[in-house]
């Protein structure tokens, strides 16, 4: 009698354990036929996709200034970028700069009048192996899959070691706060808040919507946008027909900025 | 065992009274009064729409949450479209699809969050069209 009455015990026991086990499968089951289904993220259906975006500048159609200004101001204005007069505070993502100061390493004083005179368009090189990436310690700036390198403001805790790390001077910070500087507000993008630092983002807002970096667009044809690693791209064509250099390529970080000269 | 006595017996009673008194006075005197939940003026757009991204009481419990969902994938995994429970696709952006229809920021999200005592910092940097202008 007793061995029996435990055996019963054991197979009920086994039976229900069973039932438990099943019951999340059977839910399983019963949820998957529902009309709701998750909600879920995706890329826009016109997004611009690349490995490696990267920049060509063709130097050889800029006279001066003047002909750099409409791109300067046209980044500076869709990204919210504020003017300070205080060159200290200066906020710029990007600018120019004189041959022996970006290409410092490739100078010499018998350039032609040309080089020597010319304003030099400059920003962030994305480098591949980005020197901020790695010493941001929140990781506010990381490198996207497609070789661009972001900064999440959100993140920044304003340490400044990324401006330390940049090669390039890439890199600004808000000592003020931005807002009471820029001139005009471009309602569709944020502003900065002070404490943290920026940089251009290669208009990663406008490729998301299938359009090339404003830069680019205003260039006529002077600055070319496209993937690195697509050989059929505009960047490559331009690289194989041209000699071109980047900035500090003794460093190693990689610039995606090229400069025919 | 013989009964202890107490000493002090009626200072001691009228210390506590005092005592518990001088705790619960804040509560007594602010019975009743407290202020009441604020009503959410939608606007015109918003009341049109009949519905959010997500249903009325998942956006009032977790709308931070998805916020917060919201600026990781689109900053970091350059993911911008958001398609909810039931299909419908959204541009995953503060200013530009939640402001645009809950145009009123005061109306709607300040007067809450003033209730509840809460600072979001989304401000400091997402801009509100209505306060730039």
């Amino acid at each position: 009698m007793e061995e029996s009455s435990r055996r019963t015990f054991l197979k009920l026991a086994g039976f229900s354990a069973l039932g438990l086990g099943a019951k999340p499968v059977l839910d399983a089951f019963a949820s998957s036929g529902g009309e709701q289904s998750k909600p879920m993220v995706m890329k826009g259906a016109d997004a611009l996709k690349a490995k490696r975006w990267a920049l060509v500048i063709d130097t050889r159609k800029f006279e001066s200034e003047k002909d750099l200004e409409p791109m300067i101001e046209v980044c500076h204005k869709i990204h919210n970028v504020p003017k300070l007069a205080n060159k200290r505070h200066e906020i710029k993502w990007i600018w120019t700069e004189e041959f022996k100061h970006i290409f410092s390493t490739q100078t010499h004083a018998f350039l032609n009048d040309r080089v020597k005179h010319l304003p030099f368009l400059t920003l962030c090189n994305h480098c591949e192996k980005p020197a901020c990436v790695r010493a941001c310690p929140t990781k506010a700036t990381f490198k996207r899959e497609d070789g661009i390198v972001l900064m999440d403001f959100h993140r920044c805790i304003g340490c400044r070691f990324c401006m330390a790390a940049c090669p390039y001077g890439s890199r600004s910070f808000n000592f003020r706060d931005p807002r009471p500087f820029i001139k005009e507000t471009n309602l569709k993008f944020p502003t900065r808040m002070k404490g943290v630092v920026e940089k251009c983002n290669f208009c990663a807002e406008r490729l998301a919507v299938g359009k090339v970096p404003a830069c680019v667009e205003v260039s006529k044809g002077a600055l070319a946008f496209g993937d690195l690693e697509d050989s059929k791209s505009k960047v490559r064509e331009l690289l194989s027909s041209n000699f071109t250099i980047r900035r500090k390529p003794a460093l190693g970080a990689g610039p995606s900025v090229f400069y025919i000269v | 065992m013989p009964k202890k006595k107490m000493y002090d017996q009626g200072k001691v009673f009228a210390g506590l009274a005092i005592f518990v008194g001088l705790l619960i006075f804040p509560f007594l005197l602010n019975l009743g009064k407290a202020a009441p939940a604020p009503e959410l003026k939608l606007s015109d757009k918003a009341k049109a729409a009949k519905e959010c991204v997500e249903s009325k009481a998942y956006m009032t419990a977790e709308h931070m949450q998805l916020l917060n969902e919201w600026r990781e994938t689109v900053v970091r995994n350059a993911q911008r479209v958001y398609v909810n429970s039931s299909g419908k696709k959204f541009e995953m952006s503060l200013s530009n699809t939640c402001l645009d229809c809950h145009s009123e920021k005061a109306e709607f999200c300040d007067k809450c969050h003033n209730y509840a005592a809460v600072t979001p910092y989304c401000w400091d940097c997402h801009v509100d069209p209505k306060e730039t202008m």
